[in-house]
């Protein structure tokens, strides 16, 4: 169930909050300023997504890494609702990196909870058989020839594979379990 | 004799559904005197990965800037999310040391190593910065003086701002634009120009990219706009492609043509339609290519 709904409850309990949460998150790449939020709501009122969105909000997305509550955050689906336009982050008069605050998120839940939206496994794999995300069928190849268009560049699939494998994306592939559509 | 020379680096979207980006934009570059070399290998920007594995999207990302360095070449991509991507990255590791040296242990087990010599640029900047506005407004034989466009430069080309670099204001950005006026089109300001295509969500959710984009095409049928000129192929996608799709969901009919910049160039250049694969586009632009020719 989606935690930046309007019926989240209001009540949150002390054993919820992981006082180190916010700590760790500053610790990561993109996160770093996580701590700086005051809450103003710039992010919320320019996301091109929340004026859409009866759950996407970004303040409401740091607020909660403010307080620690990881597992509402990591299985809330609303992450994935980020366009990454970046306005957020230009925007910020605390030069918080809401955006990169939701990939850091979306890279944990991946990680911990073992779950991503289909379409990223779909996309993850193509790039794996391939070296592109979507499958080039041979008709596309023969239209380049059509076009008069140069062959297009081969993939090294050998060192692709290596990237997934020392980067630990070929296992988390393996075990995560995916879902398809998300409520917005 | 070419007077720069680039690796092309066209990414996944362009290969899979864009042709007629790539036909005319290497048209157009060819005549301006831009030398395009192939990448010799070649995987996914890292892109789409971002959201799943910051190190995986970084990790492919930097093989691709190796391998543009091995060839002693800078990056031209014509896709926003790959230039944002590419050059991110490359700035990132040129500046953090950390980081690098976290990359290279990983890219060492394929033999190679980030040093850092090499730009990424976008069609859009090389046009500006290599070409230069006189020596393109030159290039034009037929100027659109007809036509009113409006523009879509897309979120990756200027944001975020402390990444992008190349001069443009992303609350209000104007490279485009000029780039359209010297075509001899007006480029015409339409109501939230800057927000987002909503394509990078489309796998997840439908009804919310919908909503903005059909929002976007509202505000450029509002100021009469005869086509809408993007440089991205994830955008145009989104405005072209999915057109029909919009039009069925908010039943109504829009029709409105977006064509690549190196289309709009390419007509005012005096290339053909054809030429410039303007019959690809799924919205025909029927009504402009008769004001053209």
């Amino acid at each position: 169930m989606s935690e930046t709904q309007e019926h989240v409850p209001s009540v949150i309990k002390a054993e919820e909050m992981d006082p180190k949460f916010k700590y760790k998150m500053s610790k990561m790449h993109g996160a770093e300023k996580i701590m700086l939020c005051f809450q103003c709501g710039t992010c919320t009122a320019d996301c091109p997504i929340a004026r859409f969105s009866d759950f996407y909000r970004p303040r409401k997305i740091a607020r909660m890494v403010q307080l620690g509550l990881k597992d509402r955050l990591l299985s809330d689906e609303a992450l994935w609702l980020c366009s990454s336009c970046f306005t957020c982050v230009d925007h910020c008069p605390q030069g918080v990196e809401i955006a990169g605050i939701v990939r850091v998120l979306r890279n944990l839940s991946v990680k911990e909870k073992g779950t991503m939206p289909l379409v990223y496994r779909e996309l993850a794999s193509n790039l794996l058989k391939g070296g592109y995300v979507y499958e080039i069928i041979e008709s596309r190849h023969k239209k380049r020839v059509e076009f008069g268009l140069p062959p297009l560049p081969k993939p090294n699939l050998e060192e692709i594979a290596k990237i997934f494998k020392v980067t630990g994306s070929l296992d988390m592939l393996e075990n995560v379990k995916t879902f398809e559509k998300v409520k917005s | 004799m070419p007077e720069k020379k680039y690796l092309i680096f066209l990414g996944c979207v362009i290969p899979y559904r864009l042709a007629s980006y790539e036909i005319s934009a290497r048209k157009v570059l060819e005549k301006l005197g831009i030398e395009l070399v192939e990448m010799p290998t070649f995987n996914c920007c890292g892109y789409p990965m971002d959201a799943i594995n910051h190190d995986l999207m970084i990790t492919l990302a930097a093989r691709n800037l190796c391998v543009a360095e091995q060839q002693n070449l800078n990056i031209l991509t014509l896709c926003n999310g790959c230039f944002s991507i590419l050059n991110e990255t490359n700035k990132m590791l040129k500046e953090d040391k950390k980081l690098r040296e976290e990359v290279n242990k990983r890219l060492k087990e394929m033999g190679m190593e980030f040093k850092g010599t090499i730009e990424v640029k976008h069609l859009v900047h090389v046009l500006v910065e290599d070409v230069g506005f006189e020596k393109m407004k030159d290039a034009v034989k037929k100027p659109l003086n007809d036509l009113s466009v409006a523009q879509h430069s897309g979120c990756h080309l200027v944001r975020p701002a402390k990444y992008v670099g190349h001069g443009d204001d992303p609350e209000n950005p104007t490279l485009l634009k000029n780039l359209i006026r010297l075509t001899g089109a007006q480029c015409l300001d339409y109501m939230d120009e800057t927000e987002c295509c909503g394509n990078p969500i489309i796998g997840v959710n439908e009804e919310v990219p919908f909503q903005m984009a059909k929002e976007k095409l509202d505000h450029v049928r509002a100021v009469k706009a005869q086509a809408l000129i993007t440089v991205c192929p994830f955008c145009h996608m989104m405005f072209d492609l999915n057109q029909p799709r919009i039009e069925r969901a908010f039943n109504e009919k829009f029709g409105i043509p977006v064509l690549h910049y190196s289309q709009l160039l390419g007509l005012a250049m005096g290339f053909s339609p054809e030429e410039l694969g303007l019959n690809e586009l799924r919205v025909k632009p029927i009504e402009l290519l008769s004001q053209v020719h």
